[in-house]
């Protein structure tokens, strides 16, 4: 928790000021009878950042984003979306937050472009002069133009997932709440997702994007925050966050006792020996140092590597646990 | 439904003010475009299609079924005696036959389907989230619900009438008080009857809005609308309980017939008028109650 703590306080406390948040929450909780799913969360999503929430299925990630979007209300605490306070502002604030939650779901019987165009119907914001282009235009930009006649219920696991993130670009928006997008889709669609993920941050559009696959959100994202049991562990700056892990150098060598001596020369801690290989906690220890010691030495360098946490080892630090579902 | 479209709309504008940046908002569409969707939904569904030809084989049923058989006069003014003299009467004979339960069969499927075969597909959280308003989805689901009960309470009796009339003719009625009546008179009594059933279903399917906030099952809405309206004949079939009767949903339905006499006795269409606008407010603010604070987790 002081982790999570000291990483917003930074946010804070540097030169973002708290209209700047695209999402903003205090205190958010959320009690279902005896269960709490989320715990006094204080989500600070700054704008233009592509905000990986994370966490194990069932940490609470789904529970924020329905109150984050109004459609459970918190049992305490409040939050702002856009500088805006919500639910009161829903009706102001939600056409400009596009959104995938808990999946995608459309009418089975109707083809993606009758859906889309029914979800564009309902909004008041939207001009019916141009549905048909804005629905082409969001069929085309997830690569489902060519089945846009299709019957939804045709549609396989990938393709439905992107009808909804089709669904999500309709209207200009500055925020994006995508639970989960990757479901369901194969390396090929995960990595064209990641990429329109970025390719929308580049236009400026905030994007909150939950997942409980680290790996798959790590590479796109500027910030990231991590829930465990319904509590927000630490969030901030992807490079902030790993900072909190240690880096090791790891040395592959065949005279692993005297690289092990040269890194413990250097002030490199929790030396460790292996056939092969030696390793250290570099700390404050600059990286080029280290090979040039070596050599200087005389010991064989056959292999050199920073290894930094990864998200999975940072989560295992936080939480002490594996990135299992907890009940 | 352009009504409710209005007044949220002008609700919206009054709310411009207190939004620091409203270059930010979009400009406001005023428009009947989620109705139509809706109507499109319904309509164009299968499952309701089949459905409405399935309200439509009972007048055809009826028509042929008394050309082909031998006439049996004598057994009292009700409608099927009358057809031969008038193939209007088939439309008239048709309600009152799908008055019981095919009708509020139909509006219980579409009304049961309304909120909770969102709820139960997912696509409920995706409307809330564009955003629609709950009290705008709740205004333009029950218009949808209102117009498709006097849809095909209008399809039963159109369906009817042709029917009637390509096989037994029109020209004078004689109503149920022995009076004759013109012709387009007649249609015109026929016409008010058919708008005064389909009043009386659109307030069933209030009821059925309200159930359908209760599930996410839709096909369990459905079900609980039709053995509402059953429960409500069998009540109104028991003599002991008269004093319930005239509360009763279902109980007036059946004074569609005083619009065919002459003069029209209206006390008892008014009184089912009433009734049926009492039972629509009601539930329409029972289901608003439910759903406006109601925890979407579907």
């Amino acid at each position: 928790m002081a982790t999570g703590e000291s990483a917003v306080g930074d946010v804070v406390d540097g030169d973002v000021a708290v209209g700047d948040f695209a999402v903003a929450t205090h205190g958010l909780t959320k009690r279902f009878k005896q269960q709490v799913a989320v715990n006094a969360l204080d989500l600070m999503v700054p704008r233009g950042a592509v905000y990986g929430f994370l966490g194990p299925n069932g940490s609470g990630k789904t529970t924020t984003i329905r109150m984050l979007l109004g459609l459970i209300r918190a049992t305490s605490g409040r939050h702002e979306l856009l500088g805006h306070a919500m639910p009161d502002h829903a009706r102001d604030i939600l056409p400009l937050v596009g959104s995938l939650v808990e999946g995608p779901a459309f009418h089975p019987y109707l083809s993606a472009r009758a859906n889309l165009s029914r979800l564009d119907s309902v909004d008041r914001h939207a001009d019916p002069r141009t549905t048909k282009v804005r629905v082409d235009r969001a069929l085309d930009r997830v690569g489902l133009l060519a089945a846009a006649d299709k019957r939804y219920r045709a549609y396989s696991q990938g393709m439905r997932q992107r009808l909804a993130i089709a669904g999500t670009l309709l209207a200009p928006r500055e925020l994006l709440v995508l639970d989960e997008p990757t479901n369901g889709l194969d390396p090929q669609g995960t990595r064209e997702v990641r990429h329109l993920i970025g390719s929308l941050a580049d236009d400026g559009t905030t994007v909150l994007v939950s997942s409980h696959l680290l790996s798959e959100v790590e590479q796109v994202c500027t910030h990231i925050g991590v829930m465990h049991v319904g509590v927000l562990l630490t969030q901030g700056p992807i490079a902030q966050v790993r900072a909190v892990g240690e880096t090791r150098a790891r040395v592959q060598t065949d005279r692993p006792q005297d690289a092990a001596r040269v890194l413990r020369q250097l002030g490199l801690t929790d030396v460790a020996i292996e056939s092969g290989w030696a390793a250290g906690t570099l700390g404050e220890i600059a990286a080029e140092k280290i090979v040039a010691a070596l050599v200087h030495d005389g010991v064989p360098v056959t292999g050199f590597a920073i290894e930094r946490p990864s998200l999975e080892d940072l989560f295992v630090s936080l939480t002490g646990e594996g990135f299992n579902v907890s009940g | 439904m352009s009504a409710a479209d209005v007044t949220n709309g002008m609700a919206s504008g009054l709310n411009d003010g207190s939004i620091t940046n409203p270059v930010d908002r979009p400009r406001l569409h005023l428009s009947s475009r989620f109705l139509r969707s809706e109507l499109a939904l319904i309509f164009g569904r299968r499952r309701n299609q089949a459905g409405m030809g399935i309200l439509a084989a009972v007048p055809v049923i009826i028509a042929i079924a008394v050309k082909v058989s031998t006439p049996r006069p004598g057994r009292g003014p009700d409608f099927f005696a009358s057809i031969t003299s008038n193939g209007l009467f088939v439309a008239l004979a048709a309600l009152t036959l799908e008055l019981a339960l095919f009708l509020p069969l139909a509006v219980g499927a579409i009304a049961g389907d309304s909120v909770a075969g969102e709820a139960n597909i997912g696509t409920l959280r995706y409307l809330l989230t564009v955003p629609v308003g709950r009290t705008r989805l709740l205004a333009v689901k029950y218009a949808a619900i209102a117009i498709f009960s006097m849809a095909a309470t209008m399809w039963v009796s159109l369906v009817g009438a042709v029917a009637g009339l390509a096989l037994f003719g029109g020209g004078e009625m004689t109503l149920v008080s022995g009076t004759q009546i013109g012709m387009g008179q007649a249609v015109l009594r026929v016409l008010m009857a058919t708008i005064y059933l389909g009043l009386c279903f659109a307030s069933l399917g209030a009821i059925g809005l309200f159930v359908s906030t209760l599930t996410e099952q839709p096909i369990g809405a459905t079900i609980s609308i039709v053995v509402i309206n059953v429960m409500s004949f069998i009540l109104d079939s028991i003599p002991q309980l008269s004093w319930l009767h005239e509360w009763l949903p279902t109980h007036w339905w059946m004074s569609f017939g005083d619009l065919l006499r002459d003069p029209i006795a209206w006390s008892d269409v008014t009184r089912g008028l009433l009734t049926a606008a009492g039972y629509a407010l009601v539930f329409w603010l029972a289901a608003w109650a439910r759903f406006s604070s109601k925890d979407v987790t579907s």
